[in-house]
């Protein structure tokens, strides 16, 4: 079935693909659930809320089975090797911390570390070509968004202290 | 006549000093964009929309409308040096733009993309400002069952002429009418499919999952295939430019069929890729050097890019006439002109005639600007690429983030941003277009308030689809290009079953 084989294991793709499909009839029946609970009939103002979305749910629900059922019969070959997914969390993880920490600590300082660590550890650049870059990027963001174009972005302590 | 006096009253709006400034750096910013891997025309004028809240709109669509075109022309530069498609639809440019740089004549590559990009905007520029006003005329006729029926027509193209699985595309563009479905009813004002979070009352706004399903999954998909720069070096001097110019006269049959297959797959929203790849498939079928395509024929990077460009464009005619856009570009471009508090649709070139003409002239204007910036700047541009990706990909989310967060001023908005770059990953990766779901994620509402509408209007009978002379015109188009791929096989099969009898 798998016609790869490079010796790099891997998840197969039909796994992979059967577990998403899975994920969006689930998604589906949540809608079709949620669209029940608003009301699919026909109120006083015509259509009621649910309506539309519930067709939209049964619709997803529909394609997906299909989907299912195609992938089962031709899917084959590898999603992706673990070290390829490897790289991907190795961003992917970084990346959430950064998202997390952004209402906290406003986004200039989150950004300044997030930069640098990404730099340090992947890139394994120098500390001076590191502190350039990532405090450089930060102090153009704030005098192109903040100074020129009049878009505040999320602050915490640290830059309320400096006075930002 | 009247159409060419507003042109000219369109051409001294844009002509305005402030707006040629902000024209120039849109270009700039959208070459860089088109270069960057991660960072393509659409999320990149999503991320790019709040620096243009605190200008007045046509200043702000000019500059939006000009990051479009420099992500247009910048996709050429990667594919032809890097043979890396920045964008997806210049992946049939790196087919005969790649070998050519290989064989030293990157310049003369490079000239030829450009040069058949502003000839492809150019005719769809053209065709618009002849098209747009009718359209717009026929438009303001239309009651709730033709508005729906337009909807009905770009959902089906998407359906019927896309290259992924159909029910793929179903699925992916029905996920995108249900987000869209979330948080408050416009019509009955009541809540639904929030299941309580008050974080969700007022739905998912589109730019975010722009940002996120293009941005940050791009991003991802990037880090998974781990890039090595081979980077070749390229400068273009006068006279290749010149000796290129002087060649390509030689290719107008291709140029003007490429330009009228990219109107063509640009108004309908099968959009620039497809178009690109059809057009180098015919040019390719077609040309008597046809067996040279692949190896570096002027001619494969000729067709392919003209009809990028000439779709790329052609996408902002159905966007500013009907309200329906032909890309997810054109869908951001529409998501900024409501921001600005203005309706696209046929109402448009009535209102604000100054916005609408301004617009169209800063498509010509911005097109040449955007040919003379790239064809002068192609060495900078060729060394941003070369800035290695463990610099780039911080700064692109770091640049996702402050762009989703400014569209509404909500953290929150930037954890659902990596929520639609997980999505975004594992969907491209298991085949789902990305494309259908964001343009129903913009036109979801009203796409559901025609049909409502529609369905008050006669007690709930479907027949109102079918009513009159144009909705049935229309709904019928879209029946055909919803089983467009089923009706070609039946006719493949019907030929050869009577060939071999």
């Amino acid at each position: 079935m798998t016609t790869h084989n490079s010796g790099n294991a891997g998840p197969s793709h039909k796994a992979v693909e059967t577990g998403v499909t899975v994920l969006i009839t689930l998604f589906g029946a949540l809608v079709i659930f949620g669209s029940v609970k608003a009301g699919t009939g026909w109120g006083s103002e015509g259509p009621r809320a649910g309506f539309f979305p519930f067709y939209i749910g049964l619709c997803i629900v529909g394609a997906s089975l299909i989907n299912l059922w195609n992938n089962w019969r031709e899917a084959e070959g590898l999603f992706a090797e673990w070290q390829q997914l490897r790289q991907v969390l190795s961003v992917l993880i970084p990346t959430t911390i950064y998202a997390a920490a952004i209402p906290f600590i406003g986004l200039y300082v989150a950004s300044i570390i997030f930069i640098a660590t990404f730099m340090r550890w992947l890139g394994k650049y120098n500390w001076a070509m590191v502190a350039g870059v990532s405090i450089g990027v930060p102090v153009l963001a704030y005098l192109l968004f903040e100074r020129w174009f009049l878009v505040p972005l999320p602050k915490g302590p640290i830059e309320n202290l400096i006075g930002l | 006549m009247e159409e060419i006096f507003n042109l000219f009253q369109g051409f001294a709006v844009a002509l305005q000093p402030f707006n040629i400034m902000v024209m120039l750096l849109g270009i700039v910013l959208g070459v860089i964009i088109g270069v960057l891997p991660g960072l393509g025309g659409a999320n990149g004028v999503a991320i790019l929309l709040p620096l243009t809240f605190s200008m007045p709109p046509t200043s702000a669509i000019i500059m939006l409308s000009c990051i479009y075109w420099g992500a247009l022309f910048g996709g050429a530069i990667t594919s032809v040096l890097f043979n890396i498609p920045g964008e997806p639809w210049s992946v049939a440019t790196t087919f005969d733009g790649y070998p050519m740089a290989q064989q030293g004549k990157a310049g003369e590559a490079l000239t030829a993309a450009f040069t058949s990009s502003f000839v492809g905007a150019f005719f769809a520029v053209v065709m618009i400002t002849l098209v747009a006003p009718l359209v717009a005329t026929l438009a303001l006729k239309f009651g709730p069952a033709e508005k729906f029926a337009v909807y009905f027509l770009a959902f089906c193209s998407f359906v019927g002429l896309s290259k992924e699985p159909p029910f793929k595309t179903i699925a992916a563009m029905m996920i995108g009418f249900a987000l869209a479905a979330v948080g408050l009813d416009s019509v009955t004002g009541s809540l639904r499919l929030t299941f309580g979070f008050t974080e969700l009352l007022n739905g998912f706004d589109f730019l975010i999952a722009v940002i996120g399903l293009f941005g940050i999954g791009e991003i991802l998909l990037t880090m998974e295939e781990g890039l090595a720069f081979r980077g070749g070096k390229a400068k273009i001097s006068m006279n290749v430019v010149i000796q290129t110019w002087k060649e390509l006269p030689r290719y107008w049959m291709t140029s003007l069929r490429s330009c009228i297959i990219g109107c063509w797959m640009g108004i309908t929203p099968a959009g620039a890729t497809p178009a690109s790849f059809m057009s180098y498939g015919i040019a390719k079928r077609m040309s008597r050097n046809g067996k040279n395509f692949g190896k570096g024929e002027i001619e494969g990077v000729v067709a392919p890019e003209t009809a990028a460009h000439a779709a790329g464009t052609a996408a902002l005619l159905p966007m500013l006439s009907l309200g329906v856009p032909g890309s997810p570009t054109a869908a951001v471009l529409l998501g900024g002109l409501l921001i600005w508090g203005l309706q696209p649709g046929p109402m448009l070139f009535i209102e604000q005639k100054d916005f609408v003409w301004g617009l169209i002239a800063s498509m010509y204007l911005g097109n040449l600007a955007g040919l003379i910036v790239v064809l002068t700047c192609v060495p900078i541009f060729a060394a941003i690429l070369r800035i290695p990706f463990s610099i780039i990909a911080p700064l692109i989310l770091v640049l996702c983030a402050i762009g989703a967060y400014s569209v509404h001023n909500s953290t929150f908005d930037v954890a659902l941003m990596l929520v639609f770059g997980v999505l975004g990953y594992l969907l491209k990766k298991t085949g789902y277009p990305l494309a259908p779901l964001v343009l129903a994620i913009v036109l979801g509402d009203k796409a559901e308030e025609a049909f409502r509408q529609s369905l008050l209007g006669s007690q709930g009978s479907l027949g109102i689809f079918f009513s009159n002379g144009l909705v049935s015109t229309i709904m019928i188009l879209g029946l055909i290009a919803l089983f467009w791929s089923v009706i070609q096989e039946g006719w493949t099969r019907l030929r050869t079953r009577a060939a071999t009898a």
